[in-house]
């Protein structure tokens, strides 16, 4: 967007002003995740760039902690690489073991989240509903809720339920604190929802089943995902409610790095952390993908 | 009931009736109740589940700030004679009766350090004179109790000790909310301000307000000019810098915080640019993170993206003529932008605030990890008391607190964006 040729000095400086601040306020979103990116690879064990880093000298860069990713917790680090070497890396590498932990919970506590969920916000768009105000707050409370409230709550409950130290009981509490986000991302699709499609199918002779499959969810599929990858990410990304209720054998990838920032701190954190960036970095092209689908199967049916 | 009479009265045609005969008032309140039962059945089982894995726990958490039975249950002969009896001075020989005999009881259920805890949350002390006492306890034989207790430790004849047990006496207690208001039971029983030195929980909830303020602030200034110019360029160039916010809001939380760690350690990557720059010396690294300068940092960063979503889908909608007719009827850039942009894009600017303001309010991981001591919330104090301290009762009132605070900010999200409207991405 040029500026008009009669714009005085005063405007002129202004906008130039104007574009500054708003370079410093993306630099300053983006900068702190990007330069954690050539530190990982960083071959001394220090979080700042050496001097051959700087002078791009490859004696300066090393995969040393992606290495050390890999190995942390195995029984015999340094034995020769084969099939044995990389059991043993399947079985006790700690990164490994809480990586496996994250994809467990995180796809189980989604499935249960986008299920219970979409069928509720079905159940919410409907004109019908009654108390719907009353019912959408509350179910949308788990994300309004500070964490470490319902992770205390649990704590207690679970300890009673016996539910502490377990797998389901951190499905359950992960799969509880994504219901928002599907409900959210689900009611807004269905708010764009020709109800008369479903009028349709049923003087069609559609059964209530047939009409969802055929005709409720192709069009509401891209929110259910989004919505699904939302509470993915929620359970991928939380620490607060595994701090609380998990041992070791449900140590996820946040609480590895949690604790590695507490004790032990190394670049190791960083070659993790990279790893993780490139992770959100798919997430968020799928997610974009999906928007661009939404938006052309809007442009079909409006 | 229509009776002919109606129908007469009614006019020639009757009530409309369906085509088996029902009339269509009841047929139509029918299928209402029917679509009723439908929509609420899709929903039950998602209820069910929040009811049972969220507001029960939380609700049970939250009657144990009320409610600690630690010392009426393991002490009920000393708490059933002190309910009876008013405490204006120490008691005699039958409350000193009651005291040893379950003390004793105690000692042998090994419970006696749990009770002298609960008395030490409002008397500093307790723990160790219960353990002390307990210990020497099989040295009373038999009566007189009260002469031969008071020759093992003169602090049972201390009238604040049998006040703060009298009120321990009931298993409901308004005690631990009186802790976290900064208040206390004086000698006499009254509700006093606590001493100036313990005083800690207001001056938390205070900081906790003035940095999540301070955040949401920053967010705002900052903020705004970015979805101003996201809002305002052509799609391919903004959809290419949405990327920039849309990439740290989907970046893990712990990966943004060790980030700032990197960036932020007297040994980083922003002092050693400083100090190679010149502009601070070897010696005078910056202090900038361990401390309330950390956690605003940090946390500035990763609500930013809170802020800028809501702001931008406000201006969107936003019509760019609005601003282009006020100036070319003479307004000046600054009129322009205050009278007619301004005021279009306040309820993003709400939207933004507030959630911004409650998520900061009740933020745990990122201050407990960049803020020090000093850039502690309030968040940090309830997973202190919760899982070091082990004040459980302590932690459930300050949940409260810090929940009821939440809840009203909610209410004011929901009067003025709707938690329908919120926009996710």
């Amino acid at each position: 967007m040029a500026m008009p040729p009669h714009a005085t000095t005063f405007e002129r400086i202004w906008r130039r002003l104007y574009l500054a601040f708003c370079a410093g306020v993306f630099l300053f979103l983006i900068a702190p995740i990007i330069v954690i990116v050539p530190l990982s690879f960083n071959a001394e064990p220090y979080f700042t760039f050496t001097r051959d880093m700087l002078a791009l000298d490859p004696d300066g860069f090393s995969l040393r902690w992606y290495d050390r990713l890999l190995t942390y917790g195995m029984t015999a680090p340094d034995a020769v690489r084969d099939g044995a070497w990389w059991a043993d890396a399947w079985a006790n590498s700690q990164w490994i073991h809480a990586a496996k932990n994250s994809f467990i919970i995180g796809i189980s506590s989604t499935l249960i989240a986008t299920g219970l969920g979409t069928l509720a916000a079905l159940g919410l768009s409907r004109p019908e509903m009654p108390f719907r105000r009353a019912v959408m707050a509350l179910l949308i409370s788990p994300m309004i809720v500070p964490m470490i409230i319902s992770a205390t709550g649990l704590f207690f409950f679970y300890s009673k339920a016996g539910l502490a130290h377990t797998y389901v009981g951190i499905v359950l509490a992960h799969a509880m604190l994504g219901i928002p986000f599907v409900i959210i991302t689900v009611t807004a699709t269905l708010a764009g929802f020709d109800r008369s499609l479903i009028h349709a199918a049923a003087s069609l002779g559609a059964s209530p089943v047939t009409t969802f499959r055929k005709v409720i969810l192709p069009l509401i599929l891209p929110g259910v995902i989004s919505g699904a990858l939302f509470a993915f990410v929620t359970s991928f990304d939380e620490v607060v409610v595994v701090l609380f209720v998990a041992s070791y054998d449900q140590q996820t990838i946040p609480l590895q790095m949690w604790n590695g920032i507490r004790e032990q701190i190394s670049p190791t954190i960083l070659a993790a952390a990279t790893i993780l960036i490139l992770f959100s970095i798919a997430l968020l092209t799928t997610l974009e993908l999906l928007r661009r689908r939404t938006e052309r199967l809007r442009g079909l049916s409006g | 009931m229509t009776t002919a009479a109606d129908t007469v009265a009614a006019g020639d045609l009757g009530p409309l009736t369906t085509g088996d005969g029902t009339p269509l008032k009841t047929a139509l309140a029918r299928a209402t109740r029917r679509a009723r039962l439908k929509a609420l059945f899709l929903v039950a089982p998602l209820l069910l589940f929040v009811i049972v894995t969220f507001a029960v726990p939380i609700g049970q958490m939250l009657y144990l700030s009320i409610y600690n039975p630690v010392f009426s249950d393991n002490m009920p002969r000393l708490s059933s004679w002190l309910r009876d009896h008013d405490v204006a001075q120490v008691p005699g020989e039958d409350a000193f009766k009651a005291l040893v005999l379950d003390l004793t009881e105690a000692r042998a259920n090994r419970t006696h350090a749990q009770v002298g805890t609960r008395i030490n949350y409002e008397r500093t002390g307790a723990t160790s004179l219960f353990k002390s006492t307990a210990r020497k306890i099989k040295r009373i034989k038999g009566p007189p109790y009260k002469d031969q207790l008071l020759a093992l430790n003169e602090e049972w004849g201390d009238l604040h000790l049998w006040t703060v047990m009298a009120r321990a006496a009931s298993p409901h207690t308004a005690a631990f909310y009186a802790q976290a208001l900064d208040l206390s039971y004086d000698a006499e029983g009254d509700i006093v301000r606590a001493p100036e030195n313990r005083r800690i929980y207001g001056h938390l909830f205070l900081r906790t307000l003035f940095l999540s303020a301070l955040i949401a602030g920053l967010c705002l200034i900052l903020g705004y000019p970015a979805a101003h110019l996201l809002a305002s360029l052509p799609l391919k160039y903004s959809n290419l810098l949405m990327v920039l916010v849309l990439l740290p809001f989907w970046t893990s939380l712990l990966v943004r915080t060790t980030s700032w760690i990197t960036l932020l350690q007297s040994q980083g990557v922003l002092n050693d640019m400083l100090v190679s720059l010149g502009v601070l010396g070897d010696d005078g690294r910056l202090q900038l993170m361990y401390n309330q300068w950390g956690t605003v940092i940090a946390m500035t960063h990763i609500m930013l993206p809170f802020m800028i979503l809501p702001l931008y889908s406000v201006m969107k909608t936003v019509p760019k003529d609005f601003v282009r007719a006020a100036r070319s009827l003479g307004a000046g850039p600054v009129t322009a932008f205050l009278r007619v942009y301004l005021p279009q894009t306040v309820p993003g600017i709400g939207a933004g605030v507030l959630l911004v303001f409650i998520i900061s309010v009740g933020y745990y991981i990122t201050p407990a990890l960049v803020g020090g001591s000093s850039g502690q919330l309030i968040s940090n104090q309830i997973a202190f008391h919760m899982l070091q301290s082990l004040n459980w009762g302590l932690a459930a009132a300050l949940g409260a607190l810090l929940l009821g605070g939440v809840i009203l900010l909610y209410w004011l999200y929901d009067r003025l964006v709707g938690v329908d409207n919120m926009k996710l991405g």
